[in-house]
């Protein structure tokens, strides 16, 4: 085949072309084998949750097969850059007690940081497989996270009517108050998929059979009041 | 809970500061109480978990050791404040309802447990 002179340089330029996404295909992550490898010795990657005492006090860290549907992409690619602690009493409270005269406190020093680390390719490559770790049955489009609500009343049934306050920190003005044997709620808005939050206060143990958090009812309006209240706390 | 283990939990509150035991703990009453009760009223059954001596409930706990208070609460009292929360009893209502998250054989055993707490017998 006869090349002119204004073909060679394009097949040049295409060839060249051709060459460099053949090599960003190569180099793009495989985030899905980079999770295999390195959280899997920690975090359940496929499911069911513990259904079993024992097996609670076992888990080492919490579950990520639901990933997609609890978190905000957002906040993953942030966090996985350098994760900081969500728990104040780790993955399960009662592996990290101390009693002394009667009184149980947690052992600050046994407490355990998730050892992601990743730099920032590898946390969009990660955070891109764990959107796609989705629960299908979860109900999506129920919250609708722009609605107007009122702060007081949210706060009055968080912290009185309902005993959520008890076992979760949150931050209402400027002050911190609350209870540690849950996850710490104080960034939660931008860290969970309002959906999610709706159907885990819902539910709890649907997503964790043996959860130590009470499943309890009310009505559809006091929940959705409670996400969003929830969605407000960054 | 065997007298025996009650003798373990005393040694261990003698010999504190001791880590929680993490081995022994043979019933479902007891795990149970460890895992939903102790969060908040303690792993001893003093009223001092964790969300309580981090100053996270502003109402105290009820000491489930405490032989006089617990034996003004007889069994149905027990038994209806653990299923529908402390609202049921006109008590704060940082005491959680379980009845949806426990069955009600499960919260039989637990009035048993709470009996062998407090080594005393409920307001007939
Ligand atoms: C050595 C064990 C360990 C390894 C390895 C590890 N993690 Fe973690 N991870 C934890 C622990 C423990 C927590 C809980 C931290 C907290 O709540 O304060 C956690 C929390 C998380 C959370 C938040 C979960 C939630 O429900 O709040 C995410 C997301 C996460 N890890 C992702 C990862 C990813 C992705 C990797 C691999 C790149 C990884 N982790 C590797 C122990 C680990
Ligand atoms: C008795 C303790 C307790 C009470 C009461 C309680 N929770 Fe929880 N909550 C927990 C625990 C334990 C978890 C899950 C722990 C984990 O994922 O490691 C949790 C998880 C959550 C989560 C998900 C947070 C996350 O980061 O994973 C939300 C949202 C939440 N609770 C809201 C509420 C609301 C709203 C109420 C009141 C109706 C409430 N909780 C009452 C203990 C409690
Ligand atoms: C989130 C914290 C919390 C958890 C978890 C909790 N309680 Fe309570 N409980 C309380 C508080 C606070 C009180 C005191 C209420 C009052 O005196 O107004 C209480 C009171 C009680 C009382 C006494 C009721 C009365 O009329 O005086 C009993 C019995 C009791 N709890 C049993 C249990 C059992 C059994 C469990 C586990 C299944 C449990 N509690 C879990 C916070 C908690």
């Amino acid at each position: 085949m006869r090349i002119r002179w204004i073909e060679a340089p394009a097949a040049l330029i295409g060839g060249v072309l051709l060459m460099v996404s053949a090599i960003a295909e190569v180099a793009a992550l495989d985030g899905k084998a980079l999770i295999e490898e390195r959280c899997a010795a920690c975090h359940d990657l496929t499911g069911p949750a513990p259904a079993t005492f024992e097996g609670l006090l076992k888990r080492k860290a919490p579950d990520l097969f639901y990933a997609g549907s609890k978190f905000k992409r957002s906040w993953l690619v942030g966090w996985l850059r350098n994760p900081t602690p969500i728990r104040p009493s780790g993955v399960m409270f009662l592996n990290h007690i101390v009693v002394e005269g009667g009184k149980d406190r947690i052992a600050a020093d046994t407490l355990k940081t998730c050892q992601a680390n990743l730099d920032r390719e590898e946390a969009e490559a990660a955070a891109d497989h764990l959107m796609t770790l989705v629960d299908a049955s979860m109900k999506t489009g129920v919250i609708d996270p722009a609605k107007k609500f009122s702060t007081p009343k949210g706060r009055r049934l968080f912290t009185k009517q309902l005993p959520c306050i008890a076992c979760h920190t949150a931050k209402f003005g400027k002050r911190t108050m609350g209870g540690i044997s849950g996850p710490d709620l104080t960034k939660a808005g931008k860290r969970l998929n309002p959906d999610w939050v709706y159907a885990r206060i819902a539910d709890p143990q649907y997503w964790d059979p043996m959860t130590w958090m009470p499943k309890i009812e009310m009505s559809h309006r006091k929940r959705e009041l409670l996400t969003l209240l929830i969605g407000s706390m960054e | 809970m065997k007298r025996s283990d009650i003798a373990l939990w005393a040694a261990a509150l003698i010999l504190a500061p001791t880590l929680w035991p993490s081995a022994g703990r043979a019933g479902t009453a007891a795990d149970d109480y460890q895992n939903y009760c102790a969060q908040c009223h303690g792993t001893m059954g003093t009223g001092q978990g964790i969300n309580e001596t981090a100053g996270g409930l502003s109402v105290s706990p009820r000491s489930h050791i405490n032989a006089e208070e617990m034996s003004k609460l007889s069994d149905e009292d027990l038994r209806l404040g653990i299923a529908e929360g402390g609202d049921a009893l006109q008590k704060s209502g940082l005491m959680p309802p379980w009845g949806k998250t426990l069955s009600s054989e499960n919260i039989d055993e637990l009035v048993i447990y709470l009996r062998k707490l407090c080594k005393c017998v409920g307001k007939q």
